[in-house]
């Protein structure tokens, strides 16, 4: 079913898009590229869905009596938080952005296991489709974080379905995250030390480093749900001595380093993002990269943050509470840097800097209430509220996402060798970062104020604010699904990209737009540090 | 016979070393399988780590409950399925070395006697998952009420449902390893496996030792531990 | 980067055999020896050599890179996070505060005059 394009002498050059045609040559891919453009589309389906959810129940929220019933608001709110966090947040920028261009990166021709590559995928199908079995069936009303007792007894919903779907997602984490570790460390090409690495490869090898060594944890804690709902052994069943917080425990230890799977892989694209924008390499390169490492190491030691509420020592609180502001500074110290790169830069404002702009913005907000929720005191106050949720939504919407679309607009050109309408783009970016504000902020009002999460009413004196964020998320909706329209428009419409349209460094830029299957003709030999933007004169598209 | 090092005659072919298009060399490509497993393994050892975390906290929270489950506990069986394993752990790295000098009848004699031990290992498991059974002690599906220490029938109850699942986990990874000894037997008699080209072999071999490591813990933690005469 | 393989000896294996079955009837027979909270240390002492040999001969580790070997650590340092600092919340939640005279507020301090 596949056939080699036709070659008319006027006919664009052979890259990984056009040297095949057919499902068969898809399907049954091992490019790398190939894969990635494979998950970006089965990402932005699942983001859609998740978002779908996140519509109803806003629409729910307008009213302080709610608009479904209870049981129902539960099940949006949970099918909303499974599905963005497992299947869209968690492979997003790995699967789509990562997958692509690592191999180039490094100077590799593909990643160390393409086979597994395809499978992960495979994999992350499987466990969307068991997911939406589970949603078609009426959905799971746990909470995107299944803490028993209640999913592994008392609840009647298809906890089952989302858990195995879950699980299984799980494994299409660790074979990136694998494939991302060996392909770092043994396939870089001559001259490619891990210092001339750009940031982008550092982040995500942290990445990896975090999904191999958490996300096992998240599938064995998932297991034992499953046995106790099918079979109540008894493992998390108060009634019989069984201990929830040992569920709790063993989620977290995964769930946490989880939210920095969600965001590193952001932040390595807004170094590649403001270096490019600023004309300028990246400041402090050593502690940014470093940073990446503190981070992966840090975040498996603090997940007891979740915790604080359910009987923890005091002594136990004051421990993690330490330890999750230990894992603020490397946070810190990228934002730091990267106002530093652009400080006697040569700053342009094209759309990706827009994204990155907004994610430096939003996420150290994000971040810094973070620290809120890391201290003993205030944590009593804000725990199970829309504070919470506002935090975690700046973090993971206004940095995750804003740096997914900053990076799918910056690597557009090379992915697709086409030019999206950059007037569309601003746009866009402009109607995303105030539909995000006028949604989120608010949540930090009401949480400070007491109203509780994951309830589908609340008092009546909270309603305007609640409107308030609900007439944000329909503007927030709007802005994300304008570039779905004119990224895809520009596949066919949009002006053709040359091989630097940016003038940016790396070896990605180097190659043609769209690249060829095997990136390179010749296996490049490095001898330049990453950023190398010299005087503005020089660097041209 | 001496150490040696696979001897650097002339470079054998891109197709006896099985070389994929993206590695550039047969070593690189070699390293990059052994990294590969060794990170998987990785996986694995949090995977466990996850059942031998929750083993210790109801080990420790229910001591008594604990000490009355050992009675149950068959020491003979459970010990002479370790040192099964440690017989297997053993052909099978005799196995990788005829491998590494193109040994193709020791290759294949090692991994049947691989297998075979393995075997051996998941009938003995069986016996003692069928004592379990007949004595009503399997949680959530044949569980009789723990009649002899009926006042820790329901932390019993926990304890062992965690001897399933680990040694189910357990058991479950020695199928699939059978599954992949088969499929190196099927090469090996192929002709597949020589010293330019073993990688499956030793990479296999990796998973093995470390399904035996499993065991190797949860022999004395499961078995060991609380007996006394 | 290994260029090459290393081929272990026949002998080093079996001696290695050798030395885990005999392990095992020591682990085996120390059982049945009271010695109250020691007996499972001397068992996980034991099972942590065994598994030693098994991981730095059985599995190559001796001749292996650097790199390996710093992977082999690296999951024995997540796994004892992962079971120490969950065991450390059940161990210390008897651990109740003890108010002090000087965090109650001024004029509470140390015996004053």
């Amino acid at each position: 079913m596949s056939t080699v394009a036709s070659r008319r002498p006027d006919a664009e050059p052979v890259n990984y898009l056009n040297v095949e045609h057919g499902w068969k040559s898809w399907l049954f891919t091992t490019d790398h590229k190939r894969i990635a453009v494979l998950y970006l589309i089965s990402i932005t389906l699942m983001f859609f869905v998740g978002g779908f959810f996140a519509v109803l129940f806003r629409i729910n929220l307008l009213e302080p009596e709610g608009i479904f019933a209870p049981e129902t608001y539960n099940r949006l709110f949970s099918m909303h938080g499974i599905v963005m966090v497992f299947f869209f947040l968690v492979p997003s920028i790995p699967a789509t952005l990562a997958n692509f261009l690592i191999p180039i990166m490094v100077g590799a021709k593909d990643l160390a296991f393409p086979r597994v590559n395809l499978l992960s995928w495979y994999i992350y199908v499987v466990g969307a489709i068991l997911t939406m079995y589970a949603v078609f069936r009426g959905g799971v009303d746990t909470g995107w974080t299944f803490y028993a007792p209640y999913s592994s007894t008392y609840s009647n919903s298809y906890v089952l379905a989302a858990a195995f779907g879950v699980f299984t997602a799980g494994f299409s984490s660790i074979l990136t995250g694998l494939n991302f570790i060996v392909t770092v460390h043994k396939m870089r090409a001559p001259g490619m030390t891990w210092s001339r690495l750009p940031l982008f490869v550092w982040s995500n090898y942290a990445t990896g480093l975090i999904q191999v060594l958490g996300t096992p944890v998240l599938a064995i804690v998932l297991l034992l749900l499953a046995f106790e709902r099918i079979a109540h052994v008894g493992i998390f069943d108060p009634n019989i001595g069984g201990d929830p917080i040992l569920f709790q425990h063993l989620f977290w230890f995964y769930s946490h380093p989880a939210v920095y799977i969600m965001i590193l892989p952001g932040m390595g694209v807004i170094s590649e993002i403001v270096a490019c924008f600023s004309k300028k390499r990246v400041f402090g390169y050593n502690f940014v990269a470093f940073s990446s490492m503190a981070i992966a190491v840090l975040s498996f030691v603090v997940w007891g943050h979740h915790m604080f509420l359910t009987g923890e020592s005091v002594y136990t609180g004051i421990a993690f509470s330490f330890l999750s502001f230990m894992v603020a500074v490397p946070s810190a110290i990228k934002v730091f840097n990267w106002t530093a790169t652009m400080y006697k830069g040569s700053v342009s404002f094209d759309t990706p800097m827009l994204y990155a702009f907004g994610f430096i913005g939003l996420f150290t907000i994000g971040g810094l209430t973070g620290l809120h929720l890391a201290t003993l005191a205030t944590d009593i106050a804000t725990h199970g509220t829309y504070f919470v949720v506002a935090h975690f939504h700046y973090v993971m919407v206004g940095g995750m996402v804003m740096a997914f679309l900053g990076g799918v607009h910056f690597w557009w050109p090379k992915i697709t060798g086409r030019m999206y309408p950059e007037a569309w783009s601003k746009f866009a970016a402009l109607i995303v970062f105030i539909g995000f504000n006028l949604t989120f902020f608010p949540q930090f009002i009401l949480g400070y104020l007491g109203m509780p999460r994951r309830y589908h009413n609340y008092p009546p004196e909270f309603q305007a604010l609640n409107v308030l964020s609900t007439a944000g998320a329909s503007i927030l909706g709007v802005g994300y699904v304008i570039p779905i329209i004119y990224l895809i428009w520009s596949l066919k419409y949009g002006p053709k990209a040359g091989p630097n349209p940016w003038g940016a460094t790396g070896l990605e830029w180097e190659i043609q737009s769209p690249p060829t299957t095997f990136n390179f003709d010749e296996t490049p030999t490095v001898t330049e540090e990453a950023y190398n933007y010299g005087p503005v004169e020089e660097v041209v598209g | 016979m001496a150490e040696t090092i696979v001897p650097v005659g002339e470079e054998p072919s891109a197709e006896a070393t099985h070389l994929r298009h993206h590695f550039a060399s047969p070593e690189q490509q070699m390293d990059a399988a052994t990294l590969g497993m060794w990170t998987f393994l990785i996986t694995e050892v949090l995977f466990f780590g996850g059942m031998f975390a929750s083993y210790a906290v109801y080990r420790n929270i229910y001591p008594e409950a604990f000490a009355s489950t050992s009675q149950y506990m068959n020491v003979i069986l459970g010990g002479t399925n370790t040192a099964v394993l440690i017989c297997s752990s053993l052909t099978m790295a005799l196995s990788v070395r005829a491998a590494q000098l193109s040994q193709r009848k020791p290759l294949i004699w090692f991994l049947i006697l691989t297998m075979i031990f393995g075997s051996i290992f998941l009938v003995i498991k069986g016996f003692e998952y069928h004592d379990k059974w007949v004595e009503g002690l399997v949680p959530g599906l044949h569980w009789g009420g723990y009649p002899e220490h009926p006042e820790f029938a329901h932390h019993a109850q926990i304890l062992f449902f965690l001897y399933f699942c680990m040694t189910g986990m357990h058991a479950l990874h020695m199928v699939v390893g059978l599954g992949l000894l088969t499929y190196l037997l099927v090469q090996g008699v192929r002709r597949v496996f020589h010293a330019s080209y073993f990688a499956p072999v030793e990479m296999i071999g990796l998973y093995w030792h470390f399904v035996d490591i499993v065991w190797i813990f949860l022999f004395p933690l499961l078995y060991l531990i609380g007996h006394r005469r | 980067m290994t260029g090459h393989s290393h081929i272990p000896k026949v002998g080093t294996l079996v001696a290695v055999w050798a030395a885990l079955v005999v392990l095992t009837g020591v682990t085996s027979a120390v059982s049945y020896i009271e010695m109250g909270e020691f007996n499972i240390i001397v068992a996980l002492l034991i099972a942590v050599t065994k598994a030693s040999l098994v991981v730095w001969i059985f599995m190559g580790v001796r001749f292996t890179t650097s790199l390996t070997k710093l992977f082999v650590v690296a999951g024995l340092v997540w796994l004892s996070i992962l079971i120490l600092l969950t065991y450390s919340d059940y161990s210390s939640r008897n651990w109740t505060y003890q108010a002090q005279p000087w965090s109650q507020g001024p004029g509470n301090g140390p015996a004053t005059k």
